[in-house]
């Protein structure tokens, strides 16, 4: 099952590279990850997203408690909570077409950031089911370059995750 | 008080109870050791490779349970001791590595003797640290220290660029009493509701049995659980981390488990119904095949690490804590309870027991007209009465140490169980007789592992450690001809020690007693003659049985009621 792991760590040049090394050294899926100082500027966050069984994600949780720079850490999928992820995608805007993809980019609530004779840069912001919805619709024969940020997740209500 | 940054080192290490450390100097760590010349509190040993440096402090930390101290330079001194790091780091032994870097500002430019050691060292360490300020040097250094000895212990790095050791550059010195660190809380105390639980499916067994492991060693709870187990009267099994936790001599002790375990202790992990692991990991040496694993046990598991519960089996009662305070509390309920397990039952399960011991899975040929490894072994442990230091390096001389040596006490038995590092037996004896110069120690070893660091011989003369060298010499590499025997009909790839040393004379040319025994009537009066030698390292080469194999084995695949015995039997 995809989990999202929310975790708070040391902002300290190495943790990331601790917390990269780990997924690696032990097998782990890694589908994206995400960091960046939080508004206490000793502390970063990092979105982590994996695939595993129960058992795998226990593995997963405790080991990055091991971690010594690892502050704390929550896994998402067991609270209510939300997902976003922005993504850049460049594609072929030609013709016809290019009015569609002008309809398509407003009913997804994405933005168009830049505009060539023959291009469009759009901006999408949601969880991944609403970007893989998006990118199905473009349709691959028309996409010229897809960027994402990786999802960051935050939960619902007044839990949070702080030290 | 203002330092440098090489005397803030030295007053943190004579704050932290350092006796001795262990390197190399080199061009990164030269203020450091400038720094070392002018003290005398930290006694500083030389040894003649890195790797040696860190065996020698983990022989010292695990006969001691204080942490180990190395000191090695930037570049290839590190990646050096990269071996001897892992080796603790595998066998969660407390060490704090100093490791000089080249100048802050030649960091990232390929200079000379430099490597990302913190890059290197990640995987392998419970946590490194690359200083970065003179100020914050001392407070790094308690924290490595409580890292490496607190919660689960394991090896700490710190990373020092050598402008902070600059002579001339000193900063107020005033080291910390305790450490703040927001992100770091080892677990203490067990979950008296669970200690409960644990207790309740303890008493209620009909065929019990104990596991325990090198954490009982290294959270020094031998007594409590002597304490546990002979309350209950149950049959207990160690790993080979956790050998002399338990008495080897007590009836109790069904000896080692896992892959050359007895057939006793394999079988009734098997049989049995409850199965009470402390301070142990079910690795996969212990296990076998992990689906055939246990199969009718409810277990119970100890341990410091929450990582390490559930990892490979999963378990019935988890109980996360300190060995010693659990197995405490465990005692304390069982004395208040009246309940035990039904007594006629317990009667049963040992008598089954012994059905297994009569097995004599350890039997080999004692009339053997060529030295017989595991006689030598014996030997040692009669001339010894059992109270020596036995470190040793890896293969089968290693297990035959573990089953043949009989370890009463706990952190006698010092051996590389977690990454099997060849070459460790010789510098952790160094370490171990450092600390204990009093004690007989001997490092049991073979003719291929001894050469991996066979150089430390020179260190040996140069600190008078009379460490007796036990060389089961097979002329091959014993345990992969073993595998090879088994597993590739005998075809011996490469494992054959060709164009040998001389022993003796290699001894003799670093100072040292050597000796060559190659009949079985010798063994006896020459490890007499070595032990009496009390002031010499004495290097002991047997000549022993190319043939002989490790017996009783569990091969891959294969689970603990499925042992390949000895086909060697005793004459009836």
């Amino acid at each position: 099952m995809r989990h999202v792991i929310s975790v708070l760590l040391e902002n300290e040049s190495g943790a990331l590279s601790r917390v990269s090394g780990l997924f690696s050294a032990r097998g782990y899926n890694i589908e994206s990850l995400t960091v960046a100082p939080t508004n206490d500027p000793t502390l970063s966050r990092m979105t982590i997203v994996t695939i595993g069984s129960e058992r795998r994600i226990e593995q997963i949780i405790k080991q990055l408690n091991k971690l010594v720079d690892v502050v704390r850490l929550t896994d998402l999928t067991e609270v209510q909570f939300i997902e976003r992820e922005i993504m850049m995608v460049k594609v072929r805007a030609v013709g016809e077409g290019r009015e569609e993809l002008k309809r398509m980019t407003d009913i997804f609530r994405g933005r168009i950031l830049d505009v060539t004779e023959s291009s469009y840069v759009i901006e999408l912001t949601g969880d991944d089911h609403k970007i893989a919805a998006f990118l199905d619709t473009l349709g691959a024969e028309n996409i010229i370059e897809v960027v994402r940020s990786g999802a960051t997740g935050i939960a619902r209500g007044e839990k949070s995750l702080k030290v | 008080m203002e330092l440098s940054g090489g005397e803030v080192l030295m007053e943190a290490l004579k704050e932290e109870g350092v006796e001795y450390i262990f390197g190399y100097p080199g061009g990164a760590v030269l203020h450091i050791y400038d720094a070392l010349y002018q003290q005398n509190s930290v006694k500083h040993i030389l040894v003649r490779h890195e790797q040696a440096a860190t065996h020698a402090a983990d022989g010292y930390a695990r006969s001691t349970g204080k942490p180990g101290v190395v000191l090695v330079t930037s570049g290839p001194g590190a990646t050096n001791a990269v071996t001897g790091i892992a080796t603790a780091f595998l066998d969660s032994i407390p060490m704090v590595v100093i490791s000089g870097q080249v100048p802050s500002r030649l960091i990232g430019s390929d200079a000379f003797q430099e490597v990302d050691c913190v890059g290197i060292t990640r995987p392998c360490v419970k946590h490194n640290f690359l200083v970065d300020s003179l100020e914050n040097f001392a407070s790094t250094i308690k924290k490595a220290f409580h890292v490496a000895t607190s919660g689960r212990p394991g090896p700490v790095l710190v990373d020092i660029p050598k402008d902070l050791t600059t002579p001339d550059i000193k900063v107020p010195f005033e080291y910390p009493d305790h450490v703040e660190m927001r992100s770091y809380s080892p677990p203490e105390l067990g979950h008296p509701g669970q200690i409960r639980k644990a207790v309740d499916l303890i008493l209620s067994a009909k065929r019990p049995m104990i596991y325990s492991g090198g954490g009982v060693v290294l959270g020094d709870a031998s007594e409590q659980l002597c304490a546990l187990t002979r309350e209950l009267g149950f049959p207990i099994t160690q790993t080979l981390m956790g050998l002399g936790a338990f008495p080897a001599s007590d009836k109790q002790n069904i000896g080692m488990l896992g892959m050359h375990g007895t057939y006793e202790a394999n079988m009734a992990m098997h049989e049995c119904d409850v199965l009470v692991a402390i301070g142990a990991r079910f690795d996969d040496r212990i296990t076998g095949e992990i689906e055939k694993f246990c199969p009718y046990a409810k277990i119970v598991h100890v341990d410091i690490d929450p990582a390490s519960i559930s990892k490979n089996v999963v378990v019935d009662v988890p109980i996360v804590g300190h060995v010693s305070q659990v197995l405490d509390a465990m005692v304390a309920l069982v004395r208040e309870s009246s309940r035990r397990p039904e007594q006629a039952e317990l009667d049963s399960w040992w008598a089954q027991i012994k059905k297994w011991q009569d097995e004599d899975s350890l039997g080999y040929d004692k009339t053997a007209d060529i030295i017989k490894p595991q006689a030598v072994v014996e030997s040692l442990w009669r001339a010894t009465k059992g109270d020596a230091y036995i470190t040793s390096d890896v293969g089968q001389h290693q297990m035959w140490a573990a089953q043949f040596y009989g370890f009463d006490k706990p952190r006698r038995w010092i051996n590389s169980g977690g990454l099997g590092t060849m070459g460790f037996g010789l510098p952790s004896a160094i370490g171990v007789q450092l600390a204990h110069p009093e004690a007989t120690v001997a490092c049991i070893t073979g003719e291929a592992s001894i050469q991996m660091c066979i150089q430390e011989l020179s260190t040996c003369l140069q600190y008078n450690t009379p460490i007796k060298i036990i060389n089961l010499n097979n002329r091959y590499m014993g345990m992969v001809r073993q595998w090879q025997e088994f597993g590739y009909e005998k075809r011996y790839s490469h494992s054959y020690m060709d164009a040998l040393p001389d022993f003796v004379k290699l001894a003799e040319s670093y100072g040292h007693v050597g000796m060559r025994i190659d009949k079985p009537g010798d063994v006896d009066d020459a490890i007499k003659e070595a032990l009496s030698l009390t002031d010499r390292t004495v290097f002991m080469d047997f000549i022993t049985d190319q043939s002989e194999n490790v017996y009783p084995m569990i091969e891959a695949g294969k689970g603990h009621h499925e042992m390949r015995l000895n086909p060697w039997k005793e004459p009836a």
